[in-house]
């Protein structure tokens, strides 16, 4: 027992002269005979089993009186021994599938409506070759469904390459992943291209945010993975790692696409977090092609590859 | 409005009185704290609205008029009445639409210090709340006092509470600014005992995907915290004459923060805990959840000031107040605490430390903590892991002998639950018939609360036989505290206490990682709602209807 209530016990004989009296003309009446003597409306006493509470004859209704006089801990042999029933009837099980229109039951049911903007940045390079690049996402809907829209590309002397509009319904599966479908398009300065759209995005083991997402269409299938980590430096000051791989199945020519492993995107940013929604950042990034990519670059006669300064801003709303 | 002095009924019952008419107005205007404009609410064009002083017996009649183009309502919180009087629109009744009345009407059972709120939308988070004492019809069952002041504690943003928990869906630790990081490390490591050690403990929260640094969702980053609605800067004052016995009734009507209050210099003595008076405890410290009321009785002595320092439980802000022999005095505010780190223990993964220590039963309730087993127990199992469940309490822990998180080894007294212990025996003595075990579970990551990895919406009403004496043992699976807040009914603490002493409750704080069980008698037959206190846990799931009939 904490030395508090050792101390409560002797300050007690002082403070409650007034409220033994107080008790005494209340022994026998307990709380809940009081209750009963009023009239209360839609709250019905009756129904109470009152043979259960024979056992407060048992009890020693001065002493009630004094609960400072005596160790207030249940002595142990007063717990009965006996063996409870389990059972599992669920009291809270599901509700029940029809809206029954309460008020309150849909304040848990929300929806929302965001969008973040992880990338929106210069990529210098000497030579006027300086790119514009963004990779964003926006989201509507509420803890299960959603629906996303994503959008990247890289704008370069005025032609936008990499050009990847998608739109997708998200549906929460797991604790930290949602799978999505729906379609892809590729859209820019090159041909068109639509895919079908399957993957998975959430919060790997350790923090890390993933997205591997799988495409199919007439020319084939087609994979990418991203991936990127948060490493605080402060609360407010945080560098994040990130890359993008794409992976084809078949070469596209016409939209300088190799088969194999595709391209990387990957840069290390450093972001300062003026407010959470408000982070300009500076850079190192580095796209290239790879593999079958990488010597279509070459035979274009295209330097395939950089690492480049880069400057932005990440926000979302 | 008719608001009865301090002075004693002198007639005789106070049933044979007239009802107590009130007129209520409920508006909503611009309001300024701490510099920054924001919109509140008002009941009768204050915010926190008025003090309200009901007697007991005498039965109360509140016209509340809605002035606003929204609907609204009033829960008077911890007051037992007939369930269509409680003021939970959708459960209890329509709501007070806009521009609409409404007139409660009961009789008042009890007395003691409660506080009356919103329960509509996000209205309390912005100001629609205000303190309820009622008068005993005898004598007090408190200690006499000189002097009695009301402190309502609460939290203010001028950010909209839909904005905030907008935010927290796209990303939970929006408020958190206290994250480990590369700048921390050395700290950490040093209080670890080593770099090792350190990093160890990262990668196993890392793993978990949770953070040890998770307090409290909002935190003062944007919140200003107000002590009867004024701010820190300047804080509210009460008078004091030197050697008085001064009561301070203080409420949390916080939307999410969880205040650890103390007077330094000054010692409290504990006499009424959710309304029901207890054996005086002197401590120095207590923590007080939303929901929850403490009256203490304070004696100071020197003619000076004192400060009354409420620091949110993540130590990122402080409400103030001072007592004080004249007015514009001030006093030295303290240094805030080391912010609490949640540990194993929060999570449930207290690992059994004492050798010899054979079965795990035996382990989850030491022998202080011995419960009258039930005839039966409903028991729905370890939740799932779910969409919206991210953690099972494998090992959880009896904790109400803990003052709580942050508050152990601070060198000062702290009030535990194990130190309240009731001045009148609860009305019901009966063993409980049944036990109901009920989980509380949430996801960090997607801003998801509830029970039993369900939240509201997809989780039906806990039925209660009328009559029936029940017990909940709650299980908190997460890594918060979670103040319960049961309508309409008492929750019997079993905080260790027997039969006679075990204190009645309307809000209990659960502890991260904990064990705990309140004994319910189901006697007001109805609709109740049952919830986490904390406003933006109720409202994205942690609520359940108790069914009475």
């Amino acid at each position: 027992m904490k030395t508090g209530n050792m101390m409560s016990l002797v300050m007690l004989a002082c403070f409650l002269a007034p409220s033994v009296r107080a008790m005494d003309g209340m022994a026998g009446q307990s709380q809940m005979g009081q209750m009963e003597t009023h009239d209360m409306s839609g709250m019905d006493m009756s129904g109470m089993d009152m043979s259960d509470m024979s056992d407060m004859d048992d009890m020693d209704m001065p002493e009630m009186s004094h609960p400072a006089a005596r160790n207030v801990r249940p002595a142990p042999q007063q717990v009965r021994q006996k063996t409870p029933r389990i059972v599992h009837k669920a009291v809270d099980a599901p509700a029940p599938r029809v809206d029954i229109g309460h008020h309150m039951h849909g304040m848990d049911m929300g929806r929302w409506f965001h969008g973040v903007l992880d990338e929106f940045e210069g990529r210098y390079q000497t030579g006027g070759r300086s790119s514009l690049r963004w990779d964003g996402e926006a989201w509507y809907g509420g803890d299960y469904n959603r629906l996303w829209l994503k959008s990247e590309g890289t704008m370069t002397k005025g032609r936008v390459r990499d050009g990847d509009q998608e739109l997708l319904y998200s549906r929460a599966i797991s604790t930290y992943f949602n799978l999505q479908g729906g379609v892809r398009l590729d859209l820019d300065s090159g041909p068109a291209r639509a895919w079908g759209a399957v993957g998975v995005e959430g919060l790997a083991l350790y923090q890390f945010e993933v997205q591997a997402t799988g495409y199919f269409s007439d020319r084939g299938v087609a994979g990418r993975f991203e991936g990127s980590y948060d490493i605080l430096l402060t609360n407010r000051l945080i560098l994040q790692p990130q890359v993008e791989l794409n992976l084809y199945s078949r070469a596209d020519p016409r939209r300088q696409v190799g088969s194999g492993l595709a391209d990387i995107d990957t840069g290390l940013r450093l972001r300062y977090e003026v407010w959470r929604k408000m982070a300009p950042y500076v850079a190192v990034t580095y796209d290239s092609p790879l593999t079958q990519g990488r010597h279509m670059a070459r035979k274009r006669g295209e330097r395939a590859s950089e690492a480049r300064f880069t400057f932005g801003i990440r926000s979302w709303f | 409005m008719a608001l009865p002095g301090t002075g004693r009924a002198t007639s005789p019952t106070p049933s044979a009185l007239p009802p107590l008419e009130m007129e209520l107005h409920v508006t909503r205007r611009k309001v300024h704290v701490a510099g920054r404009r924001g919109e509140g609410y008002c009941v009768n064009g204050q915010m926190p609205g008025p003090v309200l002083r009901w007697q007991e017996g005498r039965e109360v009649c509140i016209h509340v008029h809605n002035h606003m183009d929204e609907p609204t309502s009033l829960h008077w919180h911890g007051i037992r009445l007939p369930s269509d009087q409680d003021g939970v629109p959708g459960l209890s009744f329509a709501g007070i639409p806009a521009g609409g009345k409404f007139t409660y009407s009961f009789p008042v059972l009890q007395s003691g210090t409660y506080w009356y709120h919103s329960h509509m939308g996000h209205q309390e988070s912005a100001g629609l709340y205000g303190a309820l004492i009622i008068d005993p019809a005898g004598e007090s069952p408190l200690p006499t006092a000189d002097r009695d002041h009301t402190i309502l504690l609460s939290d203010w943003s001028d950010v909209s509470a839909e904005q905030i928990v907008a935010n927290l869906k796209m990303q939970d630790d929006y408020y958190n600014f206290r994250q480990r990081s590369m700048a921390s490390l050395p700290e950490e490591s040093r209080r670890a005992g080593g770099l090792l050690p350190a990093l160890k403990s990262r990668l196993q929260w890392s793993r978990m995907r949770m953070s040890a640094t998770d307090i409290s969702d909002v935190s003062g980053v944007i919140y200003t915290y107000l002590m009867n609605g004024e701010s820190p800067a300047q804080g509210w004052s009460g008078l004091f004459r030197p050697g008085e016995r001064v009561c301070l009734r203080v409420i949390n009507a916080a939307a999410m923060t969880l205040f650890d209050v103390r007077i330094p210099g000054l010692e409290m003595q504990v006499v009424e805990a959710d309304g029901n008076p207890v054996v005086p405890v002197p401590v120095d410290e207590f923590r007080i959840a939303p929901g929850e009321t403490y009256v203490v009785m304070v004696t100071p002595q020197e003619a000076r000031p004192y400060t009354i320092f409420a620091q949110s439980e993540d130590r990122t802000g402080h409400a103030r107040g001072t007592l004080t022999p004249r007015l514009g005095l001030l006093g030295d505010v303290p240094p805030m605490d080391p912010r609490p780190v949640r540990g194993m223990v929060d999570m449930g993964m207290a690992m059994p430390m004492m050798a010899g220590m054979k079965n795990m039963a035996g382990m989850a309730m030491p022998p202080v903590l011995q419960r009258t087993p039930a005839d039966e127990i409903d028991d729905p199992g370890p939740p799932p892991l779910n969409v919206e469940n991210q953690n099972i309490a494998a090992h959880p822990v009896e904790r109400v002998g803990s003052p709580g998180d942050g508050l152990e080894g601070t060198g000062r007294r702290v009030l535990a639950y194990s130190d309240l212990v009731a001045l009148r025996p609860p009305p019901d003595q009966r063993p409980p018939s049944r036990e109901i075990i009920l989980h509380l579970t949430g996801n960090m990551e997607r801003y998801i609360w509830g029970f039993n990895g369900r939240k509201y919406s997809e989780s039906g009403p806990i039925h209660l036989a009328r009559g029936e004496r029940v017990r909940f043992t709650v299980i908190n699976d997460t890594m918060m505290e979670h103040p319960l807040h049961l309508h309409g009914l008492w929750s019997e603490l079993e905080n260790g206490a027997d039969d006679q002493h075990r204190p009645l409750k309307h809000t209990v704080i659960s502890q991260p990682g904990s064990r705990m069980s309140v004994l319910v008698t189901a006697d007001a037959p109805g609709v109740w709602a049952y919830h986490c206190h904390l406003m933006y846990h109720m409202q994205t799931g942690m609520f359940r209807e108790v069914v009475i009939s």
